[in-house]
């Protein structure tokens, strides 16, 4: 049974978001007064036709490094789901 | 003597190729080749140059893509064979996403897409792509990038220093490399770097939109006499 990755990819906290910074200022311009923050990110979804919960976390963590993020300046998370 | 060909690699949505092919082909003795994203032949050329653009529309992060195309492949062993490779703008940011070259180029820091003239200082004269320059001349040659802000982390900044792979920094028409003259916010003010052997250099500004007097500099030549010096003999 095929798993469907939730994949997150981020900016490090030490790179500039310059995007989150524009998405904020337009926050606090629409009156958000208490919006301290915003980060943008990414969301990609991956169905990897694996039986195995541990081989579909292997092949999540490869692609996240090799393709998906940058770990020079990006972070990344998933959530593995099964399809029913 | 036959002539010397140097690769252009072209990937969708590369948009300076043509103009780099322009350039390469203004030099006696040089033979600008096109090498297509798809093909694994290099075609017998002595160097290879990976062109500004937005290789496959810039998805997932510039350059990333690019990276694993059937080309790249040829062209990482080409390097590492110690051939000599120039990025330009997206090129540069291929051959960081390859791992040719350290650190990462993100978004400018004021957000905006820079299209205009920039004054580089020349940190290093000593590399085959800038033999032609004296060390720290100022160079008028145009960005146009909406990603060319270097980071890295200050280990690899510092190893870049140590061994002098920082080759251009922006500057002011006087020389002076400070926030000012810093146009998209990248770490050091640097604007292209070279790879610790010193075959694979990438910058962000365009050397061939400044190879022809029309052009409004001919300060780009230069970068391309050096490399070409350098295989040819010319």
């Amino acid at each position: 049974m095929p798993y469907t990755a939730k994949i997150k990819v981020t900016l490090r906290q030490s790179i500039l978001d310059v995007q989150g910074k524009a998405v904020e200022h337009a926050l606090k311009n629409l009156g958000y007064h208490t919006v301290e923050s915003a980060r943008i990110g990414k969301y990609i979804e991956v169905t990897i036709n694996e039986e195995e919960l541990q081989e579909a976390e292997r092949i999540c963590n490869e692609i996240s490094q090799k393709l998906l993020s940058n770990p020079v300046m990006e972070n990344y998370s998933f959530e593995l789901e099964h399809v029913n | 003597m036959a002539d010397v060909t140097v690769g252009v690699v072209v990937f969708p949505g590369s948009n300076c190729d043509h103009d780099t092919e322009y350039a390469v082909g203004s030099f006696n003795g040089i033979k600008p080749r096109m090498l297509w994203h798809n093909d694994h032949d290099l075609q017998g050329v002595k160097a290879i140059i990976l062109p500004g653009g937005f290789s496959y529309g810039d998805y997932l992060r510039a350059g990333s893509i690019a990276r694993f195309s059937p080309i790249m492949q040829e062209v990482i062993e080409f390097a590492r064979k110690g051939f000599p490779v120039l990025g330009i703008c997206n090129g540069f940011q291929v051959l960081l996403e390859s791992g040719l070259l350290e650190g990462a180029l993100s978004k400018n820091r004021d957000k905006k897409f820079l299209c205009c003239q920039t004054t580089l200082k020349t940190v290093n004269c000593s590399t085959i792509f800038t033999s032609r320059y004296q060390q720290d001349q100022l160079l008028t040659i145009p960005i146009a990038h909406g990603q060319g802000n270097y980071f890295a982390p200050p280990e690899v900044i510092e190893s870049l220093q140590e061994h002098n792979q920082i080759v251009f920094k922006y500057s002011d028409a006087e020389g002076r490399v400070s926030e000012e003259s810093n146009p998209n916010g990248s770490l050091e003010n640097i604007a292209g770097i070279i790879n610790r052997q010193g075959n694979v250099l990438g910058l962000m500004p365009h050397p061939e939109r400044a190879s022809e007097k029309s052009l409004g500099s001919l300060d780009g030549r230069a970068l391309f006499e050096s490399l070409f010096e350098h295989i040819a003999g010319v």
